[in-house]
């Protein structure tokens, strides 16, 4: 049965047209210029990407050649700081999930995450000076800035981990609890197994973060240059200071002057493929994971 | 009833847990117990090692904390009268962030009723993916965009000297900050039970005006919370407006003025302060007072997302 | 039937959540090795009571549990050790609910956490189980695929299973038809009925004619309160000692 279609009816039909566009377009609002920027990004880096341009060493003042020592600084820094932080959240997502009653005490914790997460980069950057590299005496270092590194990514693997933990179902716990199963044997058993892909998904997200940062590892362990070799893949030591892409990055867009023009660029195309490669995949993970699901 | 299927007398002994395995047991206990609680010593351990270092020059007799905060005047390596006056830095803090939001809020909160309202769900999943991927943009990547691409763009567009300035700053911000306001904004629409559109749809409104006049009221508090924390990343951000918006520490003018935020000045100046000296640890504690700004704004967003559960 | 040892009593339960009270402070005893069924429409604090009785109430934050409990002369709420008390009793939910683990590994699971961990000392346990529960067969050729992928009626006796494995004194089902075929409902039941001589069976249900099928007692539970405790061909004799009884068993509400 159709209705008359009366003047009336055509107005809001036209509302809800202009409305669905207009909203659209708000959304296309983010996507066109993301691919504006990439697509100009790759097109001025075209000239330098390459294999070369990853594994040679940064030349003529570094004007020229690679970014080897940045690209496996980074390496460095992103993987002991996810060694550090990967337990530790996990286990505090645990806690918070599982085992945290609903008094004042907890509202506090889940208060202290969330600032956690909030706080500037910089002042992360400011307290590893004066924690890391200073009261530690750990002085500027890959220990610094991983260390730094990790107390900033830990709520993104908190999150992550909670997230997963929260959707497994009640009625297991409960099936658990009624067999006698203590907390520990109950996560151990049927909650930790199932919570897997959330974790790795956290983790992804932490090590894509840890890469991208700048301003907390140019404070604590990280250096305008240092000479490594071409392709060495274990340069650094712990106590040594550290190359990291972001930084370089940085460097070369603001503190070298008469740089080859592509070189920036293709740095930051380096940069952002490996984060948005990183990312893709932890979204490919999750999707895949959930297709799996036991129940 | 054949003998498989007897069931066992109740018996005398129960088997027992070997007492490594309980030990062992309490120990992971207290190991997450320990780690819930971390995520308070750290925050606290930030406040206090970035509070410790900049301590030394709170206390001093000449220093002026008034002076700190609502002084224009920021003149650290000056040789004969040393000035820290930080209010054109939070000024030029602000007015990044508003701008900012003002671009971001409406187009955030736009992407995200149409995403939760009006689109297709294949669509939605793509457009959520790339949501996320630019979330994940680095802050530096974001500031290399602002020196080079969008620094050129604003110069051939309005003629302006110098293409980092307050504008730029917030463009890059605005689209820093959105994919927060979206996914945040997407959630709290989609909270908003189905009962009341089906409600709305019963009584012939159309999905704008659903959207207009009973999503919106009733989503208000996630909504309010989602540009909360985008307020909160676009104040908290370092590098991308250290390169962004130029090197002027003055109250701006326009928005084609250069300024420097609180963030940024931090980072500019921070590798040539002399450990200890006093410039040194007046950058500490312009950082504590970055600190504390963040505090306070994530404290508001988590009052006003409680204020929804507590319904 | 053995003597007439009590093997639970209840000595003026009272249960609250925040504020509201849902038992008003209710007395009864379970004898052992009978089947007492507890009737009684929605909402009137079946599956509390049964949670109190093996302290899973603890686990809703918003509980206060008052009076006392005995089990096997044990008060279960001075217990020490908890998870002994648990698995003392073996409790049935309502939803059937496999846990996402092999079938072995559902009825294995509380043995290991008893501390048993051979396959020597599993095989049989898992066997026997599975066998009093009346799902060997059907499964005892793909023991290795996850629980959840059972049917209703098959989870809900893998449960069951589970709810064995650790030798309980007392085994306790809460409205565990409610979610599947009647045909399955009624192999439970002979399950019951063999179980029924070596364990005493607390059996909550909103079947009345499954009351009258398997118990020695029945207590009808209403609004926290028991209205009558008796034996259950008195309960449903046409008349009992109250009329609210009659009305609830003849259906006149409920």
């Amino acid at each position: 049965m159709r209705f008359a279609r009366t003047p009336y009816i055509a107005r809001k039909e036209r509302t809800e047209a202009v409305a669905r566009v207009v909203f659209a377009l708000m959304a296309a609002a983010m996507v066109v210029p993301l691919v504006l920027i990439v697509g100009h990004l790759v097109y001025l880096a075209w000239p330098s990407l390459g294999w070369e341009f990853l594994v040679d060493v940064p030349r003529r003042g570094m004007t020229d050649g690679g970014i080897w020592p940045a690209f496996v600084g980074t390496l460095y820094l992103v993987g002991i700081s996810l060694v550090v932080s990967a337990p530790i959240g996990v286990l505090a997502a645990v806690y918070l999930n599982e085992y945290a009653k609903d008094n004042w005490f907890n509202r506090v914790v889940h208060l202290a995450v969330i600032n956690l997460a909030g706080v500037p980069s910089i002042v992360h950057a400011l307290f590893g000076l004066g924690a890391f590299v200073y009261a530690a005496r750990f002085g500027y270092s890959i220990l610094s800035a991983a260390l730094t590194l990790a107390i900033m990514t830990l709520p993104v693997i908190i999150a992550s981990t909670r997230e997963a933990l929260a959707s497994v179902p009640m009625a297991f716990r409960e099936a658990c609890w009624n067999v006698g199963a203590t907390r520990w044997q109950t996560i151990r058993a049927v909650v930790l197994p199932n919570s897997i892909s959330g974790i790795l998904t956290g983790v992804i997200l932490q090590v894509s973060r840890a890469a991208g940062e700048t301003a907390p590892v140019m404070f604590t362990g990280a250096v305008f240059f240092k000479s490594v070799e071409r392709g060495d893949l274990f340069p650094y030591g712990l106590r040594d200071q550290c190359m990291a892409l972001s930084m370089h990055l940085y460097t070369l867009a603001t503190q070298v002057p008469n740089v080859k023009e592509s070189l920036p660029y293709a740095t930051a195309v380096v940069l952002l493929a490996s984060v948005l490669l990183v990312n893709a995949a932890a979204i490919a993970l999750r999707v895949w994971l959930r297709g799996r699901k036991k129940w | 009833m054949s003998p498989e299927n007897a069931p066992d007398p109740a018996p005398a002994r129960r088997p027992q847990r070997p007492r490594w395995a309980v030990l062992g047991e309490r120990a992971i206990e207290a190991l997450i117990r320990l780690s819930g609680v971390s995520a308070i010593l750290f925050v606290a351990a930030i406040f206090f090692f970035v509070l410790k270092e900049a301590a030394p020059v709170l206390v001093r007799e000449d220093f002026s904390l008034g002076q700190f905060l609502f002084s224009t005047e920021w003149y650290p390596t000056s040789a004969n009268n040393v000035r820290y006056g930080t209010l054109a830095l939070t000024v030029g803090t602000l007015s990044v962030t508003a701008l900012a939001m003002a671009l971001a809020v409406p187009f955030g909160l736009g992407a995200a009723i149409y995403l939760s309202e009006f689109c297709a769900p294949r669509v939605r999943e793509t457009l959520k993916v790339v949501i996320e991927l630019l979330s994940a943009i680095p802050s530096v990547v974001w500031g290399f965009v602002g020196l080079t691409v969008m620094s050129k763009l604003i110069v051939t567009l309005t003629g302006a000297p110098v293409g980092v300035n307050v504008l730029n700053g917030g463009i890059i911000l605005a689209l820093m900050s959105v994919p927060v306001i979206v996914s945040i904004g997407e959630d709290a629409l989609k909270a908003v039970p189905d009962s009341y559109r089906e409600a709305g749809l019963a009584l012939g409104a159309t999905r704008w005006q659903l959207v207009y006049r009973v999503l919106l009221p009733a989503a208000r508090n996630g909504l309010l919370a989602a540009v909360l924390l985008g307020v909160g990343r676009a104040v908290g951000e370092t590098m991308a407006v250290l390169m962004a918006t130029g090197h002027a520490v003055h109250i701006p003018q326009g928005i084609l003025d250069s300024v420097r935020t609180l963030t940024a000045n931090i980072a500019a100046e921070l590798g040539e302060a002399p450990a200890g000296s006093d410039h040194y640890r007046v950058l500490f504690l312009t950082g504590t007072l970055l600190f504390l700004i963040t505090f306070a704004v994530n404290l508001t967003a988590d009052f006003v997302v409680r204020g929804i559960r507590r319904k | 039937m053995t003597a007439f040892v009590k093997e639970i009593e209840v000595q003026g339960l009272r249960l609250a959540y925040d504020s509201k009270e849902v038992l008003h402070g209710i007395t009864f005893d379970v004898y052992r090795n009978e089947v007492l069924a507890v009737i009684g429409p929605a909402q009137s604090g079946k599956t509390s009571m049964l949670r109190c009785l093996n302290r899973t109430i603890d686990f809703t934050a918003s509980a206060t549990v008052s009076g006392t409990i005995r089990v096997g002369g044990e008060d279960v709420r001075r217990t020490k050790d908890i998870f002994a008390l648990r698995r003392k009793i073996g409790m049935v939910a309502p939803l059937p609910t496999g846990l996402p683990l092999t079938i072995y590994e559902n009825v294995a699971f509380a043995p290991r956490c008893s501390g048993l961990n051979r396959r020597a000392d599993l095989d049989p346990i898992v066997e026997r189980c599975l066998r009093q529960a009346a799902l060997w067969d059907e499964v005892k050729d793909r023991l290795g695929n996850l629980g959840t992928a059972l049917s209703g009626g098959q989870q809900q006796r893998l449960t069951i299973a589970r709810a064995l494995s650790h030798q309980p004194e007392i085994l306790c089902l809460d409205e565990f038809s409610i979610a599947i075929d009647p045909v399955t409902t009624m192999r439970i039941e002979d399950v019951l009925k063999e179980l029924r001589r070596e364990i005493t069976i607390v059996l909550v249900t909103n079947l009345t004619q499954q009351a009258r099928r398997l118990a020695d007692r029945t207590m009808f539970l209403w609004d926290g309160e028991i209205v009558e405790i008796d034996r259950t061909n008195v309960i449903f004799s046409g008349s009992p000692k109250s009329e609210r009884t009659r009305d609830y068993v003849s259906g006149v509400f409920g």
